[in-house]
């Protein structure tokens, strides 16, 4: 077994047993955040992969507190845990929301948006797998353009998801929120250094991450980290930081590859046509030229 | 101390005095007037506690569920759209077992849009696992909280306390409101039994499978069962400390009478009036006011009616295509008690439409004319329809 690097913690506060699927970049996420914000939390999850396969009763992989209400209020549930936990003097605790792209860029914004403009002190950290897989592969606002899905199917007419991701970390970042920043499972040490910067704020902060699902995604089980990783390297995915209103990338791709190198590791974007795969690359070549990568 | 108060004054000024820690609001008329209230209370540091201004009744129950999750005592306060947009947190607050208290001014639902008072509102809540209290007047509304508190923190239950919107929100009327001291003693700080808490984590809300789904709901339908008996215990504690007591339900000149008007709310305080002037000709009336209308009080309300011919149940809601919900209940209730007494189910006052003396006298005389022969051929009659505009009586 290798070492935990330096400053992060071996202690796992996510207990394994859990009924994640092999190679769920999602529970990945939620062990990194564990290791990263440490005991002295609140966790309001959001209806989700995450809530389900971490809590079957009797069983919980959960070694903080932690509570699920529903699905469209972990923002707003957290909210309550920040107000009762300052009612009550108890200082040092911090309430964090966790919810899937489902939970934050549709059904949950808001609640979301209602948080972040109200100041509350709540972490909010939305795992982004793209899609509703908890219900299996529905569409979310967080689809990117072109996959399919099972509501975005491959037909005569329609060519899977025909609009572009949501971009949820620019509307929180719209809102005035003193922290809002994207990550990756891919990149570890990045997304627990943006948890402890977010965490360390009063007030409402937002860590996005992005992460890879194996059924939703039609991956393989041992490709998760790799495709994770060519959605940075391609620029399809970029990874930012965005603190008291200065933007800052903090991983520029040291030669962007072809997005069709992202694309191609997965079955939903199987159908793609070399044309469809240039129209992705210049939504890329976009984005990118938005963030100064080149 | 006597104060002039309107409901929703009385109900602001009970949260305060239950020192509440969140405060979750959001406006909807006729229940708006608490949240400023207790906005007041904070800004001025009448009151310490966190006021929350939440975007949505959704969220103002999420942040509640939030803050009672921790350990904090809470309170939100809404009415008609509001209650409907938070009933699916409703369900959740009764299955965590949240001890949070809202009051509710009863109010129409749409469509067509309506801001006045009818009760479809909570009933339409009723199944939720919430205790639910309905008051006659604005004492009641103040003393009601205050219980709901006790209520619900020792049964680890959310409590409801409706009250007519307008008629009883807006309406002023002198209230006794308690010394603080006196208060603090009745309702000592929520000292929670697994707050979240990174000291002793728990896990809240999981998955609950077939295997254990029956029994979680099973325990909290056994809960709300047992608020009966805590709210008698409760009521009884706070009438030897106040001098007010209100029981399950209220029996008025009810124990020999033939008829008896079986009411909710705010329209008993008129249908007592006309229960007197009927009592003045001889005519053995009576009235039963449902108070708790969850857990429901069927011992006491078997007790209250089964001697009665006729119970003309008076009531501002209705199950669309069948019949008013306490209608059906107390059918339910009497449904194996032998000798029951016959029952009508008068559905009237919907979204604001004033019940008049002259309605409840309809009710009496056609409960009146049931005992006679017997047997009641129209269970379910309106009263105050304007029949012309719905195509009767042309």
């Amino acid at each position: 077994m290798t070492a935990a690097p330096p400053g992060i913690p071996e202690e796992e506060l996510l207990a394994p047993g859990h009924r994640a699927c092999a190679g769920c970049g999602c529970v990945l996420a939620m062990r990194y955040l564990l290791k990263a914000l440490g005991r002295n939390i609140v966790v309001s999850m959001a209806t989700g992969c995450m809530e389900v396969v971490t809590t079957p009763y009797p069983e919980t992989s959960w070694r903080v507190p932690w509570i699920h209400s529903a699905f469209e209020n972990a923002a707003a549930t957290a909210a309550g845990i920040a107000a009762g936990l300052k009612a009550l003097g108890k200082k040092g605790v911090k309430s964090v929301a966790i919810a899937g792209d489902g939970g934050t860029a549709d059904i949950g914004l808001q609640a979301l948006s209602g948080a972040v403009e109200r100041g509350d002190n709540v972490l909010f950290c939305c795992y982004d797998n793209e899609a509703y897989q908890n219900t299996g592969i529905q569409r979310s606002g967080a689809t990117p353009f072109g996959a399919w899905t099972t509501t975005t199917p491959i037909g005569r007419v329609k060519r899977g998801e025909d609009r572009p991701k949501k971009d949820v970390p620019a509307i929180i970042a719209a809102h005035g929120a003193p922290y809002v920043a994207t990550a990756s499972v891919a990149y570890p040490l990045d997304f627990i250094n943006k948890l402890r910067r977010a965490a360390a704020i009063e007030g409402p902060t937002y860590v996005h991450v992005h992460a890879p699902c194996v059924p939703g995604w039609r991956i393989e089980t041992s490709k998760t980290i790799e495709v994770a990783r060519l959605a940075v390297l391609t620029g399809a995915w970029v990874l930012y930081e965005i603190e008291r209103g200065q933007l800052r990338v903090t991983f520029k791709p040291p030669k962007r590859r072809p997005v069709a190198d992202y694309l191609k590791l997965q079955g939903r974007f199987r159908h793609l046509t070399e044309e469809e795969i240039a129209q992705i690359q210049r939504m890329v070549d976009e984005q990118c030229r938005r963030f100064g990568i080149e | 101390m006597k104060q002039v108060l309107t409901g929703n004054e009385a109900a602001a000024i009970a949260a305060k005095l239950a020192r509440v820690k969140v405060i979750s609001a959001y406006p909807i008329t006729p229940q708006t007037a608490i949240v400023e209230k207790l906005a007041e209370f904070v800004a001025n540091g009448e009151l310490d506690a966190e006021f929350m201004k939440v975007e949505s009744e959704h969220s103002a129950m999420s942040a509640c569920i939030g803050a009672a999750a921790v350990g904090a005592r809470a309170f939100t306060a809404t009415s008609s759209q509001g209650l409907m947009l938070m009933s699916e947190m409703l369900y959740i607050a009764a299955g965590l077992r949240l001890p949070i208290v809202m009051a509710n001014a009863n109010r129409a639902l749409s469509a067509p849009l309506n801001i006045w008072c009818d009760q479809q509102d909570s009933m339409a809540v009723r199944d939720s696992g919430w205790v639910q209290l309905y008051c006659e007047d604005n004492q009641e509304i103040l003393d009601s909280i205050l219980q709901a508190y006790r209520v619900a923190e020792e049964l680890m239950l959310p409590v409801m306390v409706c009250f007519d919107g307008y008629i009883l929100s807006h309406t002023a009327e002198p209230v006794d409101v308690p010394e603080q001291e006196e208060v603090d003693d009745f309702l000592p700080p929520y000292r929670p039994r697994h707050p979240l808490d990174p000291a002793m984590p728990v896990t809240m809300g999981p998955v609950g499978v077939p295997e254990y789904y029956q029994e979680i709901r099973y325990m909290l339908h056994e809960a709300v069962r047992a608020a009966r008996d805590k709210i008698v215990e409760v009521d009884r504690e706070y009438g030897k400390r106040f001098g007010r007591r209100y029981g399950l339900v209220e029996c008025y000149r009810s124990d020999d009478a033939e008829i008896i008007l079986l009411t909710l709310g705010s329209l008993s305080g008129t249908a007592k009036d006309l229960i007197d002037r009927s009592r003045k000709r001889g005519e053995r009336v009576g009235l039963v006011r449902v108070r708790a209308y969850r857990p429901f009080p069927r011992e006491v309300l078997v007790k209250a009616l089964e001697h009665a011919k006729v119970v003309a149940v008076l009531e501002k809601d209705i199950s669309l295509g069948w019949a008013g919900a306490l209608f059906a209940d107390v059918s339910c209730a009497l449904a194996n008690v032998e000798g029951a007494p016959l029952l009508m189910n008068f559905i009237c006052g919907l979204g604001g439409r004033d019940v008049s003396p002259l309605q409840i006298r309809e009710a009496l005389r056609a409960a009146a004319r049931a005992a006679e022969v017997g047997e009641v051929k129209r269970p379910v009659r309106w009263l105050g329809l304007r029949e012309k505009l719905v195509g009767l009586g042309i």
